[in-house]
């Protein structure tokens, strides 16, 4: 459906000269079948470390927070920098599907599926470490307003924590609403490919009955951009409050007007990493590779290398401010980040998030997929540095240096990151055995723009025009 | 079940043929039921002269009400039912409240809208559709024209060979 028109230079988004039909059999296919040995090994893996999660939270309730290495000097330590780490993870999806949608980005629809399914995962990763962190956590339900016999004593609507409040669940239950309408044809396609009644009643319930009439169509897609119009300030917002929570604080290191946007890029930064790490696996264990192609993966850096160098750039102006403010509490708590006793941190994340990315630069390593997983797995590694750098480095020496001290987390707190990991891996394995990975639909609409057939007879159509005798337009000319 | 329809239905293996043939079927003067697609196929409500959605203005409705009640309830609160003091700050002071009600607004407007969306469709959890072919949802593109008493044989043949002329791979009639 040549709905617009797209240059034939511009590389295809679906190789392997595929129809309406291949591209229905090759994204159900994963989801048929015997259980693959591999995933039922990694499943377990996976759900082990779940389990340690539940292990670890048990202990902590029923032994409360001094089972953590947190303390009155450090009290965000590795719990707040692991809830700002997965967040920022499911900062990806809802910028692909939403951002890129008003943006009509064509390659979004090879990988917006899953990863907005990693960030509805890492979304509820992120929940837990608030949650725990309160301690009395059957006390949690306090942080709603509800009329209640305390006065009522309401919450305060002025604090940023509440806020956070406020924007993670609306962020969770938007981002939820959105992932689903999507599926909803492509559960109807996959319960139309069923053999057996079971497997038809399962993906008819989820399908909701879904059967593509014109209007239900029109409806749809008039939805799916409202969605994503109003997920695009939701995106930004959610990691701005993140940011609120350190920012209207007076720590030096915290008290800074940079911290919305420069969170916000380094959430895109760690999201796309996160993706790409999951995509370049999945894509090969599932045969994806006709749909999540090179150009995908290469979009997919250039957006790495753009928030990266933001977040760099970010990372310096923090510095000269801190110089320029002429404050010794603010360039203190600089200079301790560098050279303090935590410098290890502080450098990891410098390199990682400023100096590594510019790899990016070079084509050659934009497309090379080895690179790109060693990169994203270097990234993901930085930016949970900087939230660390950020919390821990910053609060470690305060204004009291009595009570200054060295943090170390105690095996329950890593226990409880690890199982999160677990918790997120289980959760997005599952998706990949029993939902349609791709989105069936969105990557059929794109095929007779993007597919490579189409772009190859675009391409050969504009090299018989007569003004282009004199030039060479040959085959395969994006490669 | 009981309240069956018969149908007359065009198949179609490619989306550029099906707009072009529902454009030439409605000047002909036939009335085509519905179109079934594997994929929204741009065009084709225009084409089979569908009302546009205003599902959008349900989602602005359902967001200033979120606006509201976020606004008036922290007004409420804060002014009347139980003012607080921080430190010294205004009883009221907008600002701060900008980062809630933008979250309520978003919310109550994508809840009202999705629900909406369900709602007009006629879509729910465990609903046994009325599949006029199962292809649809794959590869192909159904045309369907409902066959109710006034419609008599000749009808149907004229449909049938001018869905053919235009490109329909199968024309059939099916009872759903």
């Amino acid at each position: 459906m040549a709905s617009h028109f797209e240059s034939p230079l511009r590389e295809p988004l679906i190789n392997g000269n595929k129809t309406y039909k291949d591209i229905t059999r090759d994204i159900v296919a994963p989801t048929t079948g015997k259980i693959q040995p591999k995933w039922a090994f990694w499943t377990a893996i996976s759900a082990a470390f779940a389990g340690l999660f539940v292990f670890c939270i048990v202990w902590e309730v029923i032994f409360g927070i001094g089972t953590w290495g947190a303390n009155k000097t450090v009290g965000w330590a590795w719990d707040i920098t692991n809830f700002v780490w997965w967040i920022g993870i499911g900062h990806a999806g809802t910028l692909i599907s939403a951002i890129l949608l008003l943006f009509r980005q064509k390659w979004r629809t090879g990988v917006n599926r899953a990863a907005e399914a990693m960030t509805i995962f890492a979304v509820v990763c992120a929940g837990q470490f608030p949650i725990f962190h309160m301690g009395r956590v059957w006390d949690a339900f306090f942080i709603f307003p509800y009329p209640n016999t305390r006065g009522p004593l309401w919450v305060n609507f002025t604090s940023p924590l509440l806020w956070d409040v406020f924007a993670i669940s609306t962020y969770f239950t938007v981002s939820l609403l959105f992932w689903y309408t999507g599926l909803v044809p492509d559960f109807a396609t996959m319960r139309d490919q069923s053999k057996t009644p079971g497997r038809w009643k399962f993906y008819n319930f989820l399908s909701f009955g879904w059967i593509g009439t014109a209007k239900h169509w029109e409806r749809w897609e008039s939805l799916s951009l409202i969605l994503a119009g109003l997920s695009t300030p939701l995106v930004l917002s959610v990691h701005t409050i993140v940011s609120f929570d350190f920012a209207t604080s007076v720590v030096p290191g915290w008290h800074t007007t940079i911290m919305p946007p420069y969170f916000v890029a380094g959430a895109v930064f760690s999201g796309f990493a996160m993706v790409l790490t999951l995509m370049i696996v999945a894509r090969h264990i599932m045969n994806l590779q006709d749909y999540i192609t090179l150009a995908h993966i290469e979009s997919m850096n250039k957006i790495m290398l753009l928030t990266g160098t933001i977040v760099g750039i970010a990372y310096l102006t923090e510095l000269f401010v801190a110089w320029y403010s002429g404050s010794i509490y603010e360039s203190y708590a600089f200079a301790n980040r560098a050279s303090g006793p935590y410098w290890w941190a502080y450098w990891s994340m410098m390199f990682c998030n400023l100096v590594s990315p510019q790899v990016f630069w070079f084509r050659k390593l934009r497309r090379n997929i080895a690179v790109t997983f060693f990169m994203s797995i270097l990234i993901n590694i930085g930016m949970w540095f900087e939230r660390f750098v950020i919390i821990v480095i910053s609060l470690h020496r305060d204004y009291l240096p009595s009570s200054w001290l060295y943090y170390s987390p105690t095996w329950v707190e890593i226990g409880i990151f690890v199982g999160t990991g677990g918790l997120f891996m289980t959760l997005f394995l599952m998706f990949c055995r029993f939902f349609p990975a791709i989105a069936i639909a969105e990557v059929k609409s794109i095929l007779k723009v993007s597919g490579d057939q189409y772009r190859q007879k675009q391409l050969d159509e504009v090299s018989s025009m007569e003004v282009y005798k004199e030039t060479t337009v040959t085959k395969g000319a994006w490669d | 079940m009981s309240d069956t329809k018969k149908y007359l239905v065009g198949i179609f293996d490619d989306d550029d043929v099906l707009l072009h043939a529902v454009k030439d079927i409605r000047k002909s003067g036939y009335e085509i039921t519905d179109a079934y697609t594997p994929f929204p196929v741009h065009g084709l409500e225009h084409a089979l002269g569908l009302e546009p959605t205003r599902i959008h203005a349900a989602g602005f409705i359902f967001g200033a009400t979120g606006f509201t009640v976020a606004l008036s309830m922290i007004t409420f609160i804060n002014l009347f039912n139980y003012p607080t003091d921080f430190g010294g700050k205004p009883y009221w002071g907008l600002l701060a409240y900008v980062p809630i009600t933008f979250e309520h607004t978003v919310l109550f407007s994508a809840i009202g809208m999705t629900v909406s969306f369900y709602y007009l469709c006629k879509l729910w959890p465990g609903k046994t559709p009325k599949i006029i072919d199962e292809r649809t949802t794959d590869h192909l593109f159904a045309l369907t024209f409902e066959l109710d008493s006034t419609k008599d044989a000749n009808y149907v043949n004229t449909v049938s060979e001018l869905l053919k002329k235009e490109g329909a791979i199968e024309v059939y009639q099916k009872e759903v």
